[in-house]
């Protein structure tokens, strides 16, 4: 182990470099499909857009299997704590797409139901704003989602709207698996 | 003789008010009296109302911009389609704000069972003898129902994150 931590950084920048280029090519992804967006995310994924040209072809229907959550089509209220368990759910390392206006922001929602942006409940790495987006916009935020992942970067902070500001994300109110598992971690 | 002017023969005290325009027959009627007319609606033979198209209900809190003021607030609505003789009838009910509660249709149309059950999530109107009266879109936690005049368009009830 001596010679990967602390001999050279040389070898351990071009180990992270090479990691980043295996995982951007093989996104495992996991669509949380509610709404209207997941017609667009089909199309996307089908022939015409070919998805599976970026390394992103094979959707899984396990949280645990998958490294990026691709959140389609509006979340309510009612839905968030099953999108919060699902997230809590992935293994490390792990990325979010907001997919559609409704998952940045709420969109044109405004009431009761609807939750004004998923970003309150869980860190999102890339935003796919449109209302449902274009695939060209959907491979776009895909692209720039590649070169996140390739960065190693991770989105770690919640939008608080009461602050307006970023928080970090294990400090939303509720249970979180995540925070379980570091608490432990702590204690042994 | 079309449906309505039937039950306008038969029920003639308990009705409050009707109106037809080209075909589309309503029929207003004292909620005492609902589930004696819905009876009739759906077993006598040449009424033979076997489809309850739908169940909602109104609220006039607010009503043409707070112009009308009508008394009293709530209204439930029942879309009835009869299959073998082609016809509909529209039936409405006057709730009291006070008490908010009307007989169910639960056991004559079993789809007045979830219809139900949105109207009482969402108007807070109670059905008296339904089965299983409990809240079918919010969830549980939620306090107050939403399609109120007077619930804030922009009051929020998260299950997790910041209240917003």
């Amino acid at each position: 182990m001596s010679f990967l931590s602390s001999a050279s950084n040389f070898f351990t920048s071009k180990l992270d470099d090479a990691l980043g280029w295996a995982r951007k090519y093989s996104i495992f992804q996991y669509p949380f499909v509610t709404a209207c967006c997941g017609m667009e995310y089909m199309s996307t994924a089908a022939g015409h857009y070919d998805v599976d040209r970026f390394g992103a072809g094979f959707p899984r229907f396990s949280p645990r299997q998958s490294d990026v959550l691709f959140v389609v089509g509006t979340i309510n209220h009612k839905m968030a704590p099953v999108l919060r368990t699902v997230y809590d759910q992935m293994c490390e390392p792990k990325w979010v797409v907001a997919f559609g206006v409704c998952t940045c922001t709420g969109g044109f929602y405004d009431n009761y139901a609807t939750v004004m942006g998923i970003d309150t409940i869980i860190p999102v790495d890339i935003y796919i704003p449109g209302c449902p987006p274009r695939p060209e916009n959907v491979l776009d935020g895909l692209m720039k989602l590649q070169d996140k992942i390739q960065k190693g970067e991770q989105s770690r902070t919640l939008y608080d709207p009461r602050t307006k500001t970023g928080r970090p994300a294990h400090l939303l109110e509720g249970y979180s698996i995540q925070q379980h598992i570091r608490e432990r971690e702590a204690l042994s | 003789m079309t449906p309505l002017q039937r039950v306008q023969e038969k029920f003639q005290s308990q009705i409050v008010e009707t109106h037809a325009f080209r075909g589309d027959e309503t029929v207003v009627v004292r909620p005492g009296a609902l589930r004696e007319i819905a009876k009739f609606l759906k077993e006598d033979p040449q009424m033979d109302f076997n489809y309850l198209m739908d169940l909602t209900a109104v609220d006039y809190l607010f009503f043409a911009g707070g112009r009308i003021q009508k008394e009293p607030r709530f209204e439930v609505v029942y879309h009835f389609y009869s299959l073998t003789h082609n016809h509909r009838l529209r039936v409405k009910v006057p709730v009291d704000e006070k008490d908010p509660q009307v007989d169910t249709l639960t056991d004559l149309w079993a789809s007045a069972n979830w219809y139900e059950r949105e109207v009482w999530d969402m108007y807070g109107i109670r059905f008296k003898g339904h089965p299983n009266l409990k809240r079918i879109l919010m969830y549980e936690e939620f306090k107050g129902h939403a399609l109120r005049k007077d619930y804030p368009f922009n009051k929020r009830q998260p299950l997790i994150g910041p209240v917003y």
